[in-house]
């Protein structure tokens, strides 16, 4: 294989927008402080200067309006894309999400259809407190309507939020603010990831380990970790939480029969349950032992970096799940 | 009884009797609808626009084909003035596959794309920042459309208007926000719900036309709608119109209960729209006759759109699962998650 370039997730994002506005007129961004400065975190850099003050607009500071005006432009034909500085604000818009953008479709019979990017950032792990951090992607699994994507590499993030704004459905999109700064080779051209296909990121006999965005990382910290004591896990990535890959998970269960699954999201009602549930209802069987939720505690983020760490899921965490699992203890100098 | 003031000489009499007929069509077809609810024929509930007729038939005339509506749950007068087909829209509330959504929205969320009507959304104050969207998008897509956006009294005190309001404001929007001041919420006075006499007050602080109109006189809603709608497509950005009106009949089919007293709604009968309109054409020498003939025509059009519905069979159970998502790369028959 050629040797690849190397982007951030951030610049991967931003030349999918670059590329997605370039190829069709109809899709448009709008957010707050995402013109001018291009962004608080570069996502959307160069965009106003190369398509103009209409496609990029910096919004007023109201969530519930752009998220409503997203929704009213798809019904007409556009593909907008709006950005939530940080993805706690979505409270602002969840009436334009759960109560319009998800159900409109589906309320008309059919009649109409909503090509609408709802993204931003996840910024847990850097200090920002309760109003700043939190992972909210299971209660948007919990919304039927909607497809919801969480990318953990460069390269799945251009080609899903490629996908994303190509699709008619509402799609909401949540980024790891940790992974924006992060490397990682990018595909040339026009790059793509299919929504509801699951990535392998790993392949391994022993243990199946699903997760999502910065746990993806954790997880094949892990894997290395392991694999120089003989336990090879088998990393999956479903990129796309609903539609979520089930398949794949299951092919992986035939080969491992022990299942982790990690979501920085709190314990109670999320999305790593969700899987297990899933898993449980289709293939019960495949099942070795009792399968592990890795998530954060049920508190709201703190500050201070020592309550923080303590709250979110940490390679300790996962190593005891994986632990739990294969019936040994695997977390080293513990 | 107050004849409505007759403002648009340039309306010919045929016109006028166009907005008589969409009326009496608006007041029959709500009047019907509040017996079928009693006759367990509607599920759920449903809103009669009965008494505010003149503002979705004043706003609607104002509009072309080209342009859009949102509408409320209080919205089968805002589908009817558009030109949708009562008996479509009767199978919806029905629940009937033949209706506007095959039977999954009902009274409250009737869509109708080709009529430019992008949806009745029943949260309240939900569709302004909607109504922004689709007419900014509209014109980026290089169309002139514009988009009246329906919404209450009550929907005015949702912080939902105040962003939609400001938003629109900043870009330009071509919509045009129609405040149906009715008097009431379900039980609550608007005048305890606000500390000012006009809604369309509210417009200043945003920086464009707020314009308050006797909601019961069609004449004089469809004159500031067209006033409204020429600034819109002039690039202009938006209006606030509130028109004052009343609901003659209580909240909801479900909600029965009477809030208002009878001398209020005996003042407001004096001023009932349809009476005033018919009055003008009177005093234009229309026969009495020919309004008759007109009311005999919607009564007979509405027994067939009721007839026709509850004739018509019911969707089958598995098409519940149907319409969650459009046609995708990703999407296979069933799948819902």
């Amino acid at each position: 294989m050629s040797e690849q370039r190397e982007i951030t997730m951030a610049e991967a994002l931003n030349e999918a927008l670059h590329e997605e506005m370039a190829a069709d007129g109809s899709v448009f961004m709008i957010g707050e402080d995402i013109g001018r400065t291009g962004g608080l975190f570069n996502v959307s850099a160069g965009l106003l200067d190369r398509f103009g003050a209409q496609r990029v607009i910096d919004s007023p500071i109201s969530e519930a309006a752009i998220s409503g005006a997203g929704v009213g432009a798809s019904l007409v034909g556009c593909r907008p894309v709006v950005e939530l500085q940080h993805f706690d604000f979505v409270t602002l818009a969840m009436d334009q999400i759960v109560n319009h953008a998800a159900k409109w479709r589906y309320m008309s019979g059919g009649r109409v259809h909503v090509p609408l990017v709802v993204r931003g950032p996840i910024a847990n792990g850097v200090g920002l407190a309760a109003q700043h951090s939190q992972s909210l992607e299971a209660w948007f699994v919990h919304t039927p309507g909607l497809v919801v994507l969480m990318p953990s590499t460069p390269a799945d993030a251009k080609g899903l939020l490629k996908s994303a704004i190509r699709d008619d459905n509402p799609v909401v999109m949540l980024e790891k603010r940790l992974l924006y700064t992060r490397p990682g080779p990018i595909p040339e051209g026009d790059h793509t990831v299919p929504i509801g296909v699951a990535d392998v990121k790993r392949e391994g006999g022993d243990v199946t380990v699903v997760a999502t965005a910065y746990g993806v990382g954790m997880a094949l910290q892990a894997a290395r970790g392991l694999s120089e004591r003989g336990i090879e896990l088998e990393v999956i990535d479903p990129r796309s939480l609903k539609p979520l890959d089930l398949d794949a998970i299951l092919r992986s269960l035939e080969k491992t029969g022990r299942l982790v699954v990690l979501s920085e999201g709190p314990r109670t009602g999320g999305f790593a349950g969700e899987v297990i549930a899933r898993v449980s209802d289709e293939a019960f069987d495949l099942l070795k032992a009792p399968p592990q939720r890795v998530a954060a505690l049920d508190t709201p983020i703190p500050y201070a970096a020592k309550l923080e760490r303590a709250v979110l899921p940490d390679l300790n965490d996962l190593l005891d799940a994986i632990g739990k699992v294969t019936g040994e203890a695997v977390r080293s100098g513990s | 009884m107050t004849a409505a003031t007759d403002t648009a000489p340039r309306l010919g009499t045929e016109e006028l009797i166009e907005l008589y007929s969409s009326m009496r069509l608006i007041r029959e077809f709500d009047t019907r609808i509040v017996e079928l609810f009693e006759r367990k024929l509607i599920r759920g509930s449903a809103h009669p626009y009965v008494g505010m007729e003149a503002i979705a038939v004043g706003i609607c005339a104002a509009l072309g084909d080209a342009d859009y509506i949102t509408s409320t749950h209080r919205g089968h007068g805002h589908c009817l003035a558009r030109g949708l087909d009562p008996e479509r829209m009767m199978a919806e509330i029905l629940g009937r596959e033949s209706g506007y959504c095959r039977g999954k929205g009902g009274s409250m969320h009737i869509t109708a794309m080709e009529h430019g009507m992008l949806g009745a959304d029943a949260i309240v104050g939900g569709s302004h920042g909607l109504s922004v969207g689709a007419a900014y998008g509209a014109r980026l897509l290089g169309r002139e459309s514009v988009v009246a956006c329906f919404f209450g009294d009550g929907a005015a005190n949702e912080g939902s208007f105040h962003e939609a309001c400001n938003l629109a404001a900043v870009l330009d929007a071509p919509v045009i926000f129609v405040c149906e001041n009715n008097q009431w919420a379900l039980s609550t006075p608007t005048h305890s719900s606000m500390r000012i006499e006009d809604v369309a007050d509210r417009a200043i602080s945003y920086g464009f036309p707020g314009v308050a109109v006797d909601g019961n006189d069609v004449l004089a809603v469809k004159a500031v709608a067209d006033e409204a709608v020429a600034r819109a497509r002039r690039g202009e950005g938006p209006t606030l119109i509130e028109a004052k009106s009343y609901r003659m009949t209580p909240h909801s089919a479900f909600a029965t209960g009477e809030t208002s007293t009878a001398a209020e709604l005996e003042e407001w009968k004096a001023r009932d729209p349809l009476g005033r309109l018919a009055e003008q054409l009177v005093a234009r020498e229309v026969d009495a006759a020919v309004l008759e003939r007109i009311d005999a025509a919607v009564a007979e059009r509405i027994d067939g759109a009721v007839q026709g519905a509850i004739d018509a069979p019911p969707p089958p159970p598995e098409q519940a699962i149907e319409d969650v998502f459009a046609p995708a790369a990703w999407l296979r028959p069933g799948r819902l998650a």
